[in-house]
């Protein structure tokens, strides 16, 4: 089960409200609430995706609304291989925010991240509401700074798959011969890392989480 | 932002960002309880954060460093991750537990520290971690690794409701020195037990009832035997990540984070009662506040102790070592005439706190004299060329009352000892008094994956 297995920890930023939490819930479980409260109470969630002969396992960490007060720990960005910076195509200031949000990554980031932007919220302008951000300028900001694009619905389900699928086929495949461990950027070697949550004594090198 | 659903009502305010306030966040918010929790600073960690090298600088040497200068000798800002506070976690302690307890784990990879060493006679030796380096261990003679020997197994084999396995020793009434009269040990074991082990900073505990150091030895010895090489744990990018970690599990669970938000005024009820703080954010009340002592220094006294730390750059691994990533030394009192310990804790690049090729050693005692840096000379001996030095002096401070009186509830400063054993009682304490219950952790062994 664990052969051909790539973890990537992805980071979801965006404004308040845009429907973070709504892509990942229709990513994970195909399912949609309409009046979502605030997210509480989830660690990060899992999701795998298959990549030709290989899987990709998404270990997606929310802000937890850490980000509300500019109060993200340095952690969250830790070893994050990819993003996803989420807007609301009806609202303009989300999408100034998302520009803030790729900068930040830019800046806090491992430089090799890969990040997708997606305009979500997509089946309001369908249902005949009124769009505020074109395609073409988040085309536009995705083609200056080298980020996948999608317009998304997490309501409809449009797209959503898809930007995963995108990201997915963007992570350098793990060679065979490494376990399947925590993402570690810096290739440093493995030697006296422990997992303190296993009872076992003499536990010495064991392997990440397998959940 | 979206400020208009900003909530000014709390069940607690937390104030600084420090591991204690960190934790009681994310206990409480998991109990049910909705915490605002604010920091004046613009970074988690509060007088326990770990800070990059421009950090470093501005904090502890006035930023006496240009950009490029600093870049040409450490690298990029970003691979430094400098801990204010020197600790390690026991493998076996009770931060341990309250990791595994709360699944902060998830967030935080630990590695083992790779060796503990004990000065003596002018040298370092390393503290056996199994029979085996007993055995070859310079530390002690035949005869006496023998009596050690026994003393250890008494204590690993001590049942409370066993009273053949006490062997004649009572813990609250018999003193530690009558245990070691009791298995023959001699002063330079006694020395040994008392400080490496038991990690007792002073020789008080000789003449006090054996149980505290019991215990302590008792966890010395499980931490090692649980991983193999030290009693040791080691969070990878440092000790700023276990707050970290806590102030997530705190927000996944519904708490709001303020960081880089000073309080402007502290209010109070008629009868004195804390009532609310006010910040640029907004006023919010509570009916109760909990906060590390720089948020209440009125309601504080000074531990009487004051603590150095020297915070060491090295481009080397300590000599003596076999080249270890990774140790703390003990230096006991005795050894260099003082009355307190010194202690050493070194990490490097294979913990992600520094750039490649460096070495962190943070030396730390508590100070005896008006020239603390003097002190520390025996420890810095054994570093060999230090790169860069930073000296950090501050007094401790504990609350002057326990928070019945006026509903705020003030965390104690971070001692001297190398664990985090005082500060977990400390949380644990201040968790009863808020909820009026004791913490409970699940045990370790009947956690689900």
């Amino acid at each position: 089960m664990n052969s051909n297995v790539t973890s990537v920890k992805l980071v979801l930023l965006g404004e308040a409200a845009v429907g973070k939490s709504s892509i990942v819930l229709r990513f994970v479980s195909n399912d949609f609430s309409e009046n979502k409260e605030p997210t509480i109470g989830a660690a990060f969630l899992t999701q795998r995706v298959n990549i030709d002969d290989h899987t990709v396992k998404f270990e997606i960490w929310d802000t937890a609304g850490q980000e509300r007060f500019a109060s993200l720990a340095p952690m969250y960005y830790r070893n994050a291989q990819a993003a996803l910076v989420v807007y609301d195509v009806s609202k303009p200031q989300s999408f100034i925010k998302a520009r803030h949000w790729v900068k930040e990554l830019q800046e806090r980031a491992s430089s090799d991240i890969i990040i997708a932007l997606a305009g979500n919220k997509v089946d309001i302008v369908e249902d005949g509401g009124e769009r505020k951000v074109a395609t073409e300028e988040g085309q536009k900001l995705a083609d200056e700074e080298g980020l996948l694009f999608f317009e998304t619905s997490a309501k409809t389900g449009q797209n959503v798959n898809e930007v995963f699928l995108a990201i997915g086929e963007k992570i350098p495949i793990k060679k065979p011969n490494e376990h399947a461990n925590n993402a570690n950027a810096d290739g440093s070697n493995d030697n006296n890392r422990v997992d303190i949550t296993s009872s076992d004594n003499n536990a010495a090198a064991v392997s990440g989480c397998n959940c | 932002m979206d400020q208009e659903t900003l909530d000014t009502e709390y069940d607690v305010i937390v104030l600084g960002t420090g591991l204690t306030e960190c934790i009681l966040s994310g206990l409480l918010s998991v109990d049910g309880k909705k915490v605002l929790h604010i920091d004046k600073q613009d970074h988690y960690g509060g007088e326990a954060a770990s800070l990059n090298l421009s950090q470093l600088y501005a904090k502890l040497k006035d930023g006496q460093i240009s950009k490029e200068e600093r870049e040409n000798k450490f690298g990029k800002d970003r691979d430094w991750s400098v801990d204010l506070i020197p600790k390690f976690l026991m493998a076996n302690g009770e931060l341990t537990n309250i990791l595994v307890h709360t699944d902060v784990t998830r967030y935080v990879d630990f590695k083992q520290i790779s060796g503990s060493y004990v000065f003596k006679n002018g040298k370092i030796y390393k503290v056996p971690a199994n029979e085996m380096e007993a055995i070859s261990s310079p530390l002690m003679g035949i005869f006496e690794k023998r009596r050690m020997k026994k003393f250890l197994e008494w204590i690993a084999n001590y049942k409370e409701d066993e009273i053949k396995t006490h062997q004649g020793l009572d813990l609250d009434k018999n003193t530690m020195d009558e245990v070691y009269y009791k298995f023959g040990l001699g002063n330079s074991t006694k020395e040994f037990i008392g400080h490496a082990m038991a990690l007792w900073t002073n020789d008080d505990y000789i003449n006090q009832p054996a149980r505290p150091t019991f215990e302590r030895i008792l966890l010395y010895s499980q931490s090692v035997a649980r991983y193999g090489k030290s009693p040791y744990l080691y969070p990878l990018y440092g000790l700023g990540e276990l707050p970290q970690g806590f102030a997530r599990l705190s927000a996944i669970y519904g708490g709001t984070y303020m960081l880089d938000t000073p309080i402007d005024e502290v209010e109070y009820t008629d009868d004195k009662k804390f009532k609310a703080v006010k910040t640029k954010l907004g006023t919010f009340t509570a009916p109760l506040v909990i906060a590390d002592p720089t948020y209440f220094p009125d309601k504080c006294r000074p531990s009487g102790q004051k603590v150095i730390r020297a915070i060491c750059v090295l481009d080397h691994p300590i000599s003596g070592t076999a080249d270890a990533d990774s140790l703390q030394i003990i230096i006991p009192q005795s050894q260099v005439g003082r009355k307190n310990d010194i202690y050493v804790a070194v990490v490097s690049d294979a913990h992600n706190i520094c750039a490649k090729g460096h070495y962190l050693a943070i030396v730390s005692t508590i100070i005896e004299t008006d020239t603390p840096s003097l002190e520390l000379d025996a420890a810095f001996k054994l570093l060999g060329n230090i790169e860069e030095k930073f000296i950090n002096v501050v007094e401790l401070y504990e609350p002057v009352e326990d928070g019945s009186k006026d509903n705020i509830y003030i965390s104690k400063s971070y001692d001297a000892s190398s664990h985090f054993e005082s500060m977990t009682d400390d949380v644990k304490d201040i968790y009863f008094r808020v909820t009026g219950h004791p913490l409970v952790l699940k045990p370790r062994d009947t956690q689900e994956e």
